[in-house]
């Protein structure tokens, strides 16, 4: 699992397996998601779904068991306020602040001292995968995670050697609150932003976003890193992109969308940050060597502080 | 679970692996991604392997194992350009567990059974690879072993270049790997390639695929009546067919009637009896075959549960819950009235007409009929390398029944090309070149080509050889769909060989417009009867048999008007054997001008007849200056690419454009070319697959492709042709020369040649006789039956490196050649013939030379051990099984009954119950012989010993002629076999006949 719930409303495929087959398997899709209360659907032209998504653009969508009248349910739709100017982020990030440790949510108390030669990271979680943290912990990091409405002074009354923008969901132009937070602790500290993250630091150092006609979504992205040259097939589900122009001479651009030239990462001073998933899970490995990078940063900046 | 254990050193190592034999998985413990883990072949593999892990294992500690059979088998392939960036173009996962070579599984893609997790571990493995064998540019593809229940992962094999599976990804995925690969070659980088199908997006993505693949491979065992059809780790299948659909039940079924082989869904005959169907099953499923597929779904039929054909095949329950899927829905069809609802679920799920008909009593064409009504009809859907998240250019399209058509026919003029399916023998690429030459000949035109097929290993199906490319079956069905749907001005079906020629009649009763020669005029040449009428009124000849004549074909082209004869073949072998099979020359070497002369008449002739626009091939077998017709394809043939890379003309382009409309006049192919060079072409044979397969050849094609030498001489043409076909042109050593009488006076200057080039020759003693009565020199070498050493042992010493040996006709070749392994079949005979009551078995073989004998107590099974039949070595045996009625229970009354008689060794074997041996015995006692058994056949030897000298077939007649009673024996001697049975006498009973054997030519009867 990548988080305590699952977020989607609804699950569609073109044929429903009710006999998967593999040795990691503890339930059925099925199984799954009625335990949570999800709807899932079979028997949809998913390519004529997806194509239609990919001439009209993303739009809304509704899924009903009770209702045959379809203006019925385009009315609902239609009142349904979409993913523009809302904030979603504070509907799934965490309440109140906790500590990673072997894995998992720990229920220790987040000591107040950090470890001497354990880098600490505060996670801003507007949302987070875990393997974020997994990778983090994985990477010889102390792990704490504050909710998305922390703010800038909480933040830092971690101590933190480094802090993570974390992934999420909706529009990052309906989030001035975490854009401030950031501007606070980009100035004390190491930052990695991801997704969401990444469109946060675009609006903290002056830029703006832009919702996609579509999106990206799938694990087969690939981006340009532009210091190496290289093409690394990327994770990636975003609908909203950090507008290049916006950012142009504010930052370096370290990556670049090979499909179609979007932004994919910035660099300036301490702060780094990525449109993609480097946590992958699911989807290639190509790009998980950014948080050793983010990792060894911060310990520099550490030796260099000190 | 295999067997394993743990080493801590090499002797243990040694002691553990020869317990459990090759080849063997060694593991390191304490290791991370599997270093110093392998799997071993061999004992030198063993030997660096278990040693670098236990070097690698940090308690210094390998766990030696059973090899990975049974495991789950997956392909990634994978690209990698000069910048180091590495892509995975597509996963494929087997069908069939590790042990069936991956040529010889069915396999699918994407991958089914694995999760996000393994995915991603095997993806890096594969990069990681790529990096550390140092693939510097270009595809490659990764093989991966999964454990079924633990998920241990092991790789198993990479191929550092692009192979069958590239091109197989390329066709299921839409990739162009081989031309991405040539691009990354000359220094370009994945980034700087453009997908031709997107145009927006670069190579440098990695393919997603919306359907689902399935490759089946394509066998021709029915071609090697003496193979046992069984698939290992070496390829025997000689083609394949691939499918699209939406999900794997509908990808699979329409894989299943691409094969052509007469299926058009599930089913298998069953026995009736159900013990019976119980074994068949059993040793069916427990031996990958190539019809496993088919006996998978019998056995789900059958009762068997998931699980047990799971315990027994190893096939991932996933894909037999899929089975089970379409076989529970076809007997819910069965039971049901049936309905649109059914009929559309039906064909979501990728049922044929056919096999809907057959469930519900009604013919394929009501089925169709009522679809057609309802308007359940298939959609086209787009190969575009992603799932749809962009536009496609190149139009690539599958068949499903779904909601969105995207196929966009065009309003300009189009010809629809049916192509061939999967290689067979008889039908390989020679045809797909016909219908690709077809493509640009439209294109040439300003016509749009529309392709349709099944071949992922042909250039008929890359999306960028025609304007349209429809991959799917080539069946009526299927074909009408895309016809209905893109209304071709015109279909070619005269280039595909005899897949589209099947469905001709069929088309055009369906209106479809065919163009060129008409499938009637085929069907009159084709058709024995009709062509019979055709040579009686064009008074031409058609020979009564057709061996020991020499044979020609003639390759033309026709519009209807004006005919040219594009080539003319003559053949190097003999009629009698399969015009495929045979090498020929063109031009002619050895035919007059006035021969010539009427083979283009008469080749007129026919042409004008048949009316035909296009190709025609024909075969002309000539005896004493008379010409026969013996076989007429107004059609594309296996011909065509030959004779038009002998003479530099197009003729498939030609042909095409004919059909069109234009004539050869105004295309300025009028005339014969007369190529100053010398063009041969050889046939190349799959015996190396097929140990087993008698190497002679016949009316039946084997060969699996064709090589083409050119040159100013026959001679050099033909060295090349030799060369290109894999056989060593040998340029020194010795000759071996053997041949029948009335060959002697030919082989004379064939011999000296041989003499002159510094070869050694050695003959038998009457051909060597003949030799030196000319002046050559030849060592006379012992025949098998003359005693040792004979040609056999020269041969297998390695002193002979060629043999000249000829018999006359095929049925004496294949008399003279005794079975090799005439101990095993004989034991197989003995195996079927054994029952609870027997008490004895036995076998004697002789190798020409030498006599053995093995007979033991018990059961056939149990007397003949896998290391004795190794011992009885030789090609002429005779086995028995006995159970008494007479004489006692004892190994000296087993038989055969061997005895050594002056020079001669005589085995017998013999059944039934002689009235009078008593009493012969006593009477043979008096006169002083003495009995070793008491056993009645015992009595026949006595009685045949004293007339041996006047001949062995003159003492059994003899000593049958005294004995009374109902019998029937097998007698064996060095170098015969002979029969006898009592005069009232049953026949033998067959229990089968090894084709490469000699049968049973004289029975004598008393």
């Amino acid at each position: 699992m990548e988080s305590a719930g699952i977020h989607l409303e609804g699950f569609i495929v073109k044929e429903y397996q009710p006999n998967p087959s593999n040795w990691r398997m503890k339930k059925s899709l099925k199984a799954f998601l009625e335990e949570k209360g999800k709807i899932g659907l079979e028997g949809i032209d998913t390519r004529a779904l997806t194509r239609r998504l990919r001439l009209s653009g993303s739009m809304k969508g509704i899924i009903s068991t009770e209702s045959k009248n379809i203006d019925e349910l385009l009315e609902k739709v239609r009142a349904y306020p979409g993913l523009v100017g809302r904030d979603l982020v504070r509907e799934v990030s965490c309440q109140r602040p906790y500590l990673w440790k072997n894995g998992a949510p720990s229920p220790e108390k987040i000591p107040d001292k950090k470890q001497a030669l354990k880098p600490r990271v505060v996670v801003m979680d507007c949302g987070v995968k875990y393997n974020i943290l997994r990778l983090l912990e994985n990477n010889d990091c102390e792990v704490v995670i504050v909710p998305s409405f922390a703010t800038g002074d909480e933040i830092l009354s971690y101590q933190p050697d480094g802090v993570l923008l974390s992934n999420g969901p909706g529009d990052p132009a309906a989030l001035p609150y975490i854009v401030n937070t950031a501007k606070e602790v980009m100035s004390k500290t190491c930052v990695f932003g991801i997704c969401l993250g990444h469109q946060i630091i675009g609006q903290a150092i002056g830029g703006y976003t832009e919702k996609l006609k579509f999106g990206h979504h799938g694990i087969n992205q690939p981006v340009k890193n532009l210091e190496t040259g290289r093409v690394e097939i990327t994770s990636q589900n975003h609908g909203f992109v950090v507008v290049p122009e916006s950012v142009e001479s504010k930052a370096d651009k370290s990556y670049t969308n090979l499909n179609d030239a979007t932004s994919e990462g910035m660099k300036l001073g301490p702060t780094m940050s990525v449109q993609y998933h480097p946590e992958a899970a699911p989807g290639p490995h190509d790009t998980e060597y950014l948080f050793t990078q983010f990792v060894e940063f911060i310990k520099k900046e550490k030796v260099k502080t000190k | 679970m295999p067997k394993s254990g743990f080493a801590r050193n090499m002797s243990e190592v040694m002691k553990i692996a020869e317990a459990i034999g090759f080849p063997i998985i060694i593991r390191a413990s304490f290791t991370l991604g599997g270093t110093g883990s392998g799997v071993a072949y061999n004992r030198e593999e063993l030997l660096e392997i278990a040693k670098s892990g236990l070097d690698a294992s940090m308690i210094s500690e390998v766990m030696i194992e059973e090899s990975v059979l049974g495991w789950k088998e997956y392909e990634l392939e994978v690209m990698r350009d000069k910048a180091d960036n590495v892509v995975i173009i597509c996963s494929i996962e087997n069908f069939d567990a590790m042990g069936v070579h991956t040529g010889e599984s069915i396999t699918v893609a994407p991958a089914q059974t694995l999760t996000d997790r393994e995915y991603q571990i095997m993806r890096d493995a594969a990069i990681a690879i790529m990096r550390e064998i140092g693939v510097e540019t270009g595809g490659s593809n990764v093989q991966f072993a999964i454990h079924p229940q633990t998920g241990e992962m092991i790789v198993v094999e990479m191929n550092p270049r692009v192979s069958r599976s590239s091109a197989l990804a390329s066709k299921a995925t839409g990739f162009p790997i081989a031309k991405i690969a040539a691009k990354l070659a000359v220094g370009y980088t994945l980034d700087e390639i453009p997908n031709d199908i997107t145009r927006e997006t670069m190579a440098s993505f990695e393919p997603t695929i919306d359907y689902c693949v399935v490759k089946i491979p394509r066998w021709t065992f029915e071609k090697f009546p003496e193979t046992e059809d069984f698939l290992t780790t070496s390829m025997k299948s000689v083609g394949e067919t691939m499918a699209i659909g939406r999900t794997f039940k509908e990808s699979l079924q329409k894989a299943i009637r691409s094969l052509e082989i007469g299926r058009f869904g599930f089913g298998q005959e069953m026995p009736a009896d159900p013990q019976e169907r119980k074994s068949l099953l059993k040793s069916k499923l427990v031996k990958p075959n190539s019809l496993r597929l088919f006996y998978i779904g019998a056995a789900l039929q059958d009762g068997m549960t998931v699980d047990d054909v799971y315990d027994i095949t190893k096939v991932d329950p996933w894909f037999l819950h899929q089975i089970k899927d379409i076989l529970d829905a076809e007997e819910e069809l069965k039971r049901s009235e049936p309905s649109t609802e059914l009929l559309r679920a039906a064909k979501e799920m990728g049922f044929s007409d056919r096999s809907l008909g057959a469930l519900w009593n009604k013919t394929e064409q009501e089925i169709r009929d009522w679809r057609g009504k309802e308007k359940i009809l298939p959609v086209y859907k787009l190969v575009d390398t992603c799932a749809a998240e962009f536009e496609a250019y190149t139009p690539y399209y599958y068949s499903t029944y779904e909601t969105e058509n995207e196929s966009r026919p065009s309003s300009k003029k189009k010809v629809a090309i049916i192509g061939g399916g999967p290689n067979r023998i008889g039908q390989g690429i020679e045809f797909d070149y016909c219908c690709v030459h077809a493509s640009f000949a439209l294109r040439e035109e300003g016509v749009e080509s529309i392709m349709i097929n099944s071949n992922p290993e042909t250039v008929s199906t890359d999306y960028d050889t025609s304007d349209k490319l429809f991959f799917e079956p080539v069946t009526l069905e299927d074909v009408l769909h895309i016809i209905q749907t893109e209304k071709p001005d015109g279909v070619i079906v005269q280039f595909g060989g005899q897949t589209p020629l099947n469905l001709a009649r069929g088309l055009e009763a369906a209106g479809v417009p065919i163009i060129g020669t008409s499938p009637a005029a085929i069907d009159r040449a084709e058709n024995r009867d009709l062509f019979q009428e055709i040579v009686h009124k064009l008074n031409l000849n058609q020979p009564d048999n057709d061996t020991a004549m020499d044979v020609e074909q003639a390759l033309v082209i026709s519009d209807g008007q004006t005919t040219v004869v594009a080539g003319i073949m003559e053949h190097i072998e003999e009629a009698g054997i399969h015009s495929g099979d045979s090498a020929c020359i063109l031009p002619p070497l050895t035919l007059s001008q006035s021969v010539l002369d009427l083979i283009e008449e008469q080749t007129k002739m026919l042409a004008r007849e048949l009316n035909v626009i296009g190709l025609m091939n024909i075969q002309y077998a000539i005896k004493d200056g008379t010409l026969y017709v013996l076989e007429v394809n107004p059609r594309a043939s296996r011909t065509v690419p030959f004779v038009s890379k002998a003479i530099g003309v197009p003729l498939a382009k030609l042909a095409t454009k004919v059909m069109l409309g234009k004539s050869l006049q105004e295309l300025g192919f009028t005339k014969t070319i007369k190529p100053a060079h010398v063009s041969v072409k050889e046939a190349v044979f799959p015996f190396n697959r097929f140990p087993e397969v008698d190497i002679l050849l016949g009316p039946e094609m084997k060969s699996t492709g064709e090589v083409m030498g050119i040159d100013q001489s026959f001679g050099l043409a033909f060295a090349k042709s030799q060369m290109a076909a894999g056989f060593k042109v040998l340029t020194s050593g010795s000759v071996f020369i053997s041949v029948h009488d009335d060959h002697k006076d030919r082989i004379t200057d064939v011999a000296r040649t041989f003499e002159k080039l510094g070869f050694k020759i050695l003959a038998t003693a009457g051909t060597a006789g003949h030799l030196s009565s000319h002046g050559i020199e030849a060592t006379v070498v012992n025949k098998v039956s003359e005693g040792r050493p004979h040609i056999i042992d020269y041969i297998k010493n390695g002193d002979i490196q060629m043999v000249i040996n000829t018999s006359v006709g095929r049925k004496s070749s294949r008399d003279a050649y005794l079975h090799e392994d005439a101990a095993r079949v004989t034991f197989f005979g003995l195996f079927a013939l054994q029952h609870r009551g027997q008490e004895s078995a036995g076998i004697v073989v002789s190798d020409g030379c030498n006599v053995f004998e093995h007979k033991g107590m018990g059961l056939a099974s149990g007397v003949f051990k896998e290391s004795i039949l190794q011992k009885l070595t030789g090609s002429l045996a005779i086995g028995h099984v006995r159970y008494s009625t007479t004489g006692s229970s004892t190994i000296s009354n087993a038989q055969p009954f061997l005895v050594h008689v002056g020079e001669e060794y005589y085995a017998l074997g013999h059944n039934g119950n002689i009235v009078n041996a008593q009493s012969l015995r006593s009477e043979l006692e008096s006169r002083g012989s003495i009995f070793q058994s008491t056993m009645d056949s015992e009595v026949i030897i006595h009685l045949m010993a004293p007339h041996l000298k006047r001949g062995l077939e003159k003492a059994l007649s003899i000593a049958l002629q005294q004995v009374e009673g109902a019998y029937s024996m097998v007698m064996l001697t060095r170098d015969k076999i002979i029969a006898a049975r009592d005069p009232r006498g049953f026949r033998p009973l067959a229990l089968g006949r090894v084709k490469s054997s000699s049968s049973m030519r004289k029975v004598i009867k008393v």
